[in-house]
């Protein structure tokens, strides 16, 4: 009886744990997306081909001082980053809010800020898993030869690349419809990639376009990334990270106005 | 003791307020979706809110779930704002959704759901009340519209609250899946729970509704018991078949009304026993004579009626 009496007080005080809420909103938000062929194939598909296609089949060629199979890992690793990003916030947050399921959340008591990282976490595994991939092939079938320390640094780089791209995400999550997102997504993606010289080298991008690839933010984390690999092509380091910055703040700001105009929108 | 339990389960009626909503207004640009609107839930009883398609039901839902802001007069559930934190975790909603993320599981749904309360039910026993043992493996988008449906009713009572809103939660479903749902929700009464109902189906609300709201246009034009609803309208129905032109019925004592309805005539009636000795003193060839009560179906379209 005595045990009865202790246990009982405990389960009725008990206080939902943030942490854990947010444990398993990225948990099953993790496991939603990688059952989703359309996504988890193609993000983790894409840039795995390219590299196989231009890195491995093309043959052993170079780029400048550095081998292609080095140079084109910051080139894809920043294409996959972007769209496993991209795609893992900006269409499943159209998708929730225009068919009402994130009305079903918002009624509950989960913490708002629980749904929002649960999708930035879902997008950093998927990058992680992508970049290390591209890695892989390179070491074990493109003759890659990265110290341990450039190898963790190159990885943590591209990885970082997901917070501003899921920043880019969630603007466009806010103001794309449900089924028109991916392609949506895919209009901002795809030129993106190409003007900051993520498909073709940046020196022989036209000189107009490489003008405009210094507003890009894919351009700034691939010349990290390529930095790293002593590939850099200019600008100094911190001007890249406070461009990614910056990039992300005007995001979040275009995502704050959408949030508000559904607020509007519902009540 | 034999005595004590052939007693029938009574349901605790605390007879306080839960949520309230005082003279309640809400624009969305220029369309007044609500209107002066005053409503109150009251403990351990089920509310209807009746009405038809674009009345403003859901609109009422979302302002006392804290989706919406009033534009005017104000909105309280136990006493608090409804968009609190803690308010929020005494209520479950089940709402009107266009698509749920179907790559999850059933037990992965209730599970996720049920980490957001304080003290939820243990998920085996959220499967049980919302009849999903079987399913909890299955993916929701392997799911029937039905199966679909009780999903959301178990994330709407996971997180074992006091305060229960369920936004039209039969449309849609054939009749023996809507039964399945009506026990459901009076199994939750039975434990004590409050409940706020919309639909537009009179039959559910005079099936499970203690009180029922008959909202149109924005505003509630009728209260009561789904009885006293009933009664606002002529107390019975009388249909016969019957030579009398309409003229001549209508003079009878206690007629109300008469339509004529293919072969036969309806007539309402408020003392239906002089009514029938009338027709029978008048028509010998009088036959198929059926008598009912008016449903809450007469009453609503009476009511509605009366507004326009």
């Amino acid at each position: 009886m005595a045990s009865v009496s202790t246990t009982m007080p405990a389960a009725t005080f008990a206080r939902p744990n943030p942490l854990r809420i947010c444990f398993k909103e990225a948990k099953y938000e993790f496991l939603k997306c990688l059952r989703l062929p359309m996504y988890s194939v193609s993000t983790m598909l894409f840039p795995i081909m390219f590299y196989v296609l231009f890195g491995l089949v093309m043959g052993r060629q170079t780029i400048g001082s550095i081998s292609t199979t080095v140079y084109l890992i910051p080139a894809y690793g920043t294409f996959g980053v972007m769209g496993a990003s991209l795609f893992g916030t900006a269409a499943t947050l159209a998708g929730d809010r225009g068919l009402g399921w994130l009305q079903v959340k918002r009624a509950s008591p989960m913490p708002i800020y629980a749904y929002f990282l649960a999708k930035v976490v879902m997008s950093v595994i998927f990058s992680t898993v992508d970049v290390l991939m591209l890695l892989t092939l390179g070491m074990v079938f493109g003759g890659v030869h990265l110290p341990a320390l450039v190898a963790a640094k190159l990885v943590l780089t591209l990885v970082s690349g997901s917070l501003p791209f899921s920043a880019m995400g969630l603007a466009i999550g806010y103001f794309a419809g449900p089924t028109s997102a991916p392609a949506v997504i895919n209009v901002f993606y795809l030129p993106m990639s190409f003007c900051s010289g993520l498909w073709m080298p940046f020196v022989f991008l036209p000189r107009f376009i490489q003008k405009i690839a210094v507003f890009l933010p894919p351009y700034h984390l691939s010349q990290l990334a390529f930095q790293q690999v002593g590939a850099g092509q200019g600008g100094p380091t911190l001007w890249h990270w406070e461009s990614l910055v910056g990039f992300s703040l005007i995001c979040l700001g275009i995502a704050w106005v959408g949030h508000q105009r559904d607020q509007k929108a519902n009540g | 003791m034999a005595i004590a339990q052939v007693v029938p389960i009574q349901r605790s009626r605390a007879n306080g307020t839960v949520a309230e909503m005082r003279g309640t207004g809400k624009n969305f640009g220029a369309v007044r979706a609500l209107v002066d609107f005053n409503f109150q839930v009251r403990a351990g009883e089920l509310t209807a809110l009746l009405g038809p398609n674009g009345a403003g039901k859901t609109t009422a839902i979302k302002l006392l779930l804290g989706l919406a802001r009033p534009t005017s007069g104000r909105v309280s559930v136990f006493g608090a704002d409804p968009a609190e934190a803690t308010t929020r975790t005494r209520v479950g909603a089940m709402l009107q959704v266009g698509r749920v993320p179907e790559t999850l599981r059933v037990g992965e749904h209730i599970d996720l759901f049920s980490s957001y309360y304080p003290n939820p039910l243990p998920i085996s026993e959220t499967l049980a009340i919302a009849g999903l043992e079987d399913l909890r493996n299955r993916k929701f988008g392997d799911l029937s519209g039905g199966q679909k449906q009780r999903v959301l009713f178990a994330l709407a009572i996971c997180g074992n609250p006091d305060l229960l809103f369920l936004d039209e939660p039969t449309v849609g479903l054939d009749v023996e899946a809507r039964h399945l749902l009506w026990q459901e929700i009076r199994n939750l009464l039975e434990r004590g729970k409050t409940v706020v109902l919309t639909t537009h189906y009179l039959e559910e609300a005079d099936a499970l509704a203690d009180r029922v709201a008959v909202i149109n246009k924005g505003s509630i034009i009728a209260e009561g018991t789904p009885a006293q609803i009933k009664s606002r309208t002529a107390g019975k129905k009388i249909r016969c078949v019957t030579q009398l032109p309409a003229a001549v019925i209508r003079d009878i004592k206690g007629v109300i009304d008469v339509q004529s309805d293919r072969e036969a005539v309806v007539i309402q009636s408020n003392d239906p026993e002089s009514v029938l000795r009338g027709l029978l003193s008048l028509d010998l060839e009088i036959s198929g004579i059926e008598v009912t009560s008016a449903g809450l179906e007469d009453a609503f379209l009476a009511l509605t009626r009366e507004e326009k």
